[in-house]
């Protein structure tokens, strides 16, 4: 076989992969397989420092040159070779090892070039994750140590660095863990490509272009995550207006083997909520409508893609509240709250979505519309099925109707900030609170000194309502109904612990407007992290004596390197974990994981305690559930959802649905 | 020289109000109730006086039912020495409000009165003004910086925001000081001031005492929500959008 030598140097080790043959192409491709393309890359020597941007038509022409390949030697082996066409199973293997091979050159081609070639276009001046790109070609690293490459990563603008092939997206980029098989991620072969006639069939049934979205710009918020760390290649977007509706879209799609992204306020922090490849997005947001609203039992019926702030603005004149608050309450959707089991500030009082949420309407993968929309406190009949849609995160249908019970407003609300000096006056100060304010506490939040001085620097009009910096801030909230009753309470609880050594100082907020500003600062910290650059988000569930260890652990793992806070619902037992930095870093990224889901998993905590797992964490589910268990989930999905077109790639590990 | 700070209980300025089907006022039921905003600018002042040397003592009043001790309690968790609560069952338009507040300026003799420059429950922005009148006091209202030069000159400078601008005024002492938005932060209660505020005693009188002849020349005949705005149509294109101005709207 002729070798052609060009002179992209990693052009030529392919070749010469398939020069020597068979056996050689499968050492290739188990190094591929090993996690890291990039290690096969370090094999390739790059003479040239300036690597020159493979365009798209290079690629084809080289792809082309191959296949012409394959077909010349299996030609040669059918007509001039000592045998028959060899239609034996050891002759159809042959034939499948050289497609094979065709095929891996192709996908490694597309995966060492889509970083050079891919664009991000940023939105706003905090600069974009390109990790995806150095994830491939800086891996444990040694690869390309031209220092214009490392430079160029660092652009926020990929404009001036790219050849300027603006078609050639990127399909996928992967970020996180390096360590993950993200790296390797690829589109799974059996789900189709989007063609014209889908369009119209979707253009028929939803009724106009109004609600079949294949604008460029709408598509590009659509694809792209709150963080703007997980960006798809959707080329089209669904806005169905009724059950009937997505039930259509969904026989329709798991006919034609359309993978599907089911996506609400797309809030989420965990890549859940955007397509990964070219999936079909299907937002529920017009679905926005409150079916009923019993104000005697407090039970509202609505549809899923009713905002939440919306929802509580609607029960507030009739003195209800929702039973969940959470940071992003402007923005997201029920739906996709209950197909989160989303946690937030009050899971303290009123407990999870699966306590809560008393039925739902669900649209399995088949169309098959769910109807398990009770409305009842209680109903013991059968298995309870709604709470397998609860927390699956859209994998195993989409939710369209939700039944919520609410809870009846109490006027009184106190909320208080509080300073403390170590973490364990904070886990003493739980007790406490736990027992003394009981059933009128709300909220315990906690945040750490550099939580707070990052909302400092970062987000205008906010100050420290203690006057001394401490090292450790609380925030109690109480709702109760009885104005004074519950604000002495309060007044004792604290004034107890002040004595006692547990707070070293403390303000009681005295208006709603005080106490906004306190909420701002825990509410704040996400914002702020987005404002200080790069940032690498856990969120984690543990033991309340053991959440800051990890904190303390990490910070002297990484030393100088990051930023690393520490906050969140301490009433809950869920920390989140945010390490800060400039820019985003391998080196960083290989320190943190999996060394913060090692410490999770020994611990026998939870490496996503309200987050989920999404594309971000799919993989990384053994260190908190056994494999019995994650096997059972596993057929569970394919019981459910058998081609897999519900938001693949999340959940549950890609090694159990890759073909 | 002793200042006196008169603070009302309101409803709390976030809560959406709601007019009570009656049309007799606005539902006070299981709403939030606080200080008002200007009033507690007006306190943070006083004590910033105070601590600046030039007062001995802060003394906060408050005119209404029982649960106005509440609200003088934060008065006293802030920073204030005592309180005074006048007992009154029904809430007062402020000409009833100034006549009390003259009455316990003759028993109290303070050297500067401070008052929000009106509150946010009936916004009337008299009370301050009539309080003045009645004690013959200069008043200094709208003000956005006070500056007390020292306390054997006996006057002070106000910066006062108006419609054209900044006025400057300097005021003989005893006088009438309204608070404006932009005049301080106010402090936040902090929990040691809490438990010193428990100390503190709060002064309870009642409208016998003052001598005060509530009798009121205006009465409140009805309280009716505003005009429901119309809700917005979303066009969906500009031909919509000009056509729809053209022939809804006539303005185009």
């Amino acid at each position: 076989m002729a070798c052609k030598v060009t002179e992209f140097g990693a052009v030529r080790e392919v070749w010469a992969g398939f020069s020597l043959g068979h056996e050689t192409c499968c050492s290739l491709r188990n190094r591929v397989d090993s996690t890291k393309t990039q290690r096969f890359v370090i094999g390739c020597q790059q003479e040239n420092a300036a690597f020159p941007y493979p365009d798209t038509g290079v690629i084809l022409t080289f792809q082309l040159s191959l296949l012409f390949l394959v077909v010349v030697e299996l030609i040669t082996n059918i007509f001039f070779g000592k045998r028959e066409l060899d239609v034996s199973a050891g002759g159809r293997k042959r034939i499948m090892m050289m497609i094979r091979r065709w095929r891996r050159s192709g996908d490694f081609l597309r995966s060492a070039c889509k970083s050079l070639t891919s664009l991000r276009q940023k939105h706003n001046s905090m600069s974009p994750s390109v990790s995806g790109f150095v994830n491939r070609y800086e891996s444990k690293g040694k690869t390309f140590e031209s220092n214009a490459w490392n430079d160029h990563n660092r652009e926020l603008d990929h404009h001036s660095c790219v050849g300027g092939n603006l078609w050639m997206m990127q399909q996928y980029k992967s970020f996180g863990s390096s360590s993950s098989s993200a790296s390797k991620l690829q589109r799974n072969p059996l789900f189709s490509s989007l063609e014209p006639r889908d369009v119209s069939f979707f253009n028929e049934i939803l009724g106009g272009e109004k609600y079949v979205v294949q604008d460029e710009e709408r598509l590009e918020t659509a694809n792209t995550d709150w963080m703007h760390k997980y960006k798809g290649s959707s080329k089209l977007m669904l806005l169905p207006k009724t059950t009937e509706e997505v039930s259509q879209i969904l026989k329709y799609c798991d006919s034609r083997s359309l993978a599907v992204v089911p996506q609400g306020g797309n809030t989420g922090l965990v890549g859940g909520s955007v397509p990964v490849f070219d999936e079909v997005i299907i937002n529920v947001g017009l679905m926005n409508k409150v079916l009923s609203f019993d104000e005697v039992s407090g039970v509202l019926v609505c549809e899923a893609g009713c905002i939440l702030e919306n929802l509580a603005t609607f029960l507030d004149p009739k003195g209800f509240v929702m039973p969940l608050d959470l940071g992003a309450k402007g923005s997201c959707h029920i739906g996709g709250n209950v197909s989160t089991n989303a946690g937030g500030l009050r899971l303290i009082r009123y407990g999870s979505l699966h306590g809560t949420v008393l039925g739902l309407e669900a649209v399995t993968a088949n169309g098959n519309v769910l109807d398990m929309l009770g409305t009842l406190r209680k109903d013991n009949t059968g298995y309870d099925l709604k709470h397998l849609f609860i927390g699956s995160e859209g994998s195993l249908g989409i939710v369209t109707k939700v039944s919520i019970l609410t809870q009846p407003k109490m006027s009184s609300v106190n909320l208080a900030f509080i300073a403390c000096k170590d973490f364990l006056s904070c886990q003493k100060l739980l007790v406490e609170a736990k027992r003394n304010l009981g059933e009128i506490l709300s909220a315990f939040e906690f945040l750490d000194n550099n939580s707070m001085d990052l909302v400092l620097n970062h987000l205008d009009g906010v100050r420290n309502p203690v006057s001394s910096s401490e090292n450790f801030y609380i925030l109690i909230e109480t709702t109760g109904s009885g104005e004074t009753y519950d604000r002495e309470k309060l007044e004792a609880f604290l004034l107890k612990s002040l004595e006692q050594g547990l707070v070293s100082d403390g303000v009681i907020a005295q208006d709603i407007n005080q106490a906004s500003s306190f909420w701002r600062i825990r509410e704040g910290i996400t914002e702020a992290l987005q404002k200080a650059g790069a940032f690498y988000k856990y969120d984690l569930s543990l033991p309340v004596e053991e959440i800051y260890n990890i904190v303390n652990d990490l910070r002297g793992r990484l030393g100088d390197l990051a930023n690393v806070m520490g906050y969140g619902h301490l009433g809950d037992g869920n920390l989140h974990l945010n390490i800060s930095a400039s820019e985003y870093n391998d080196k960083l990224l290989g320190l943190i994981e999996p060394y913060v889901y090692e410490w999770t998993s020994k611990h026998r905590g939870s490496i996503s305690a309200e987050h989920g797992l999404g594309v971000m964490k799919a993989n990384e589910i053994f260190y908190s559930k056994s494999p019995e268990t994650v096997a059972l989930m596993v057929s569970i999905k394919k019981l459910l959802d058998p081609k897999g077109i519900l938001n693949p790639y999340k959940v549950l590990p890609h090694s159990f649905f890759s073909p | 020289m002793k200042i006196l700070v008169a603070v009302k209980r309101v409803v709390d300025y976030a809560v959406k109000i709601r007019v009570k089907p009656d049309k007799t006022g606005v539902d006070t039921q299981n709403v939030k109730m606080s200080m008002n905003p200007f009033c507690e600018i007006a306190l943070e002042e006083a004590l910033r006086i105070k601590e600046a040397g030039f007062a001995k003592e802060v003394v906060a009043v408050s005119i209404g039912p029982p649960q106005c001790v509440d609200t003088l309690r934060t008065g006293l968790a802030m920073g204030a020495d005592r309180g005074i609560h006048v007992e009154a069952n029904s809430s007062f338009l402020p000409l009833t409000i100034a006549k009390i507040l003259k009455s316990l300026a003759d028993v109290e003799n303070p050297g500067l009165i401070f008052l929000g420059k009106q509150a946010i429950d009936d916004d009337c922005n008299q009370t301050g003004q009539m309080v003045a009148a009645l004690l013959g006091w200069p008043q200094a209202t709208f003000a956005s910086k006070v500056v007390v030069l020292d306390k054997d000159k006996q006057f002070a400078t106000v910066d006062r925001e108006v419609d054209g601008g900044l006025e400057t005024l300097s005021v003989d002492l005893p006088a009438v000081i309204t608070t404006d938005l932009r005049l301080n932060q106010p402090r936040y209660a902090t929990l040691p001031n809490i438990m010193k505020a428990k100390s503190k005693p709060i002064k309870k009188m009642t409208l016998e005492d003052l001598k005060v002849d509530i009798k009121s020349d205006i009465e409140i005949v009805e309280v009716t929500e505003p005009p429901k705005r119309k809700s917005g149509v979303i066009v969906s294109s500009v031909d919509e959008l000009i056509d729809k101005l053209k022939n809804e709207a006539h303005v185009v």
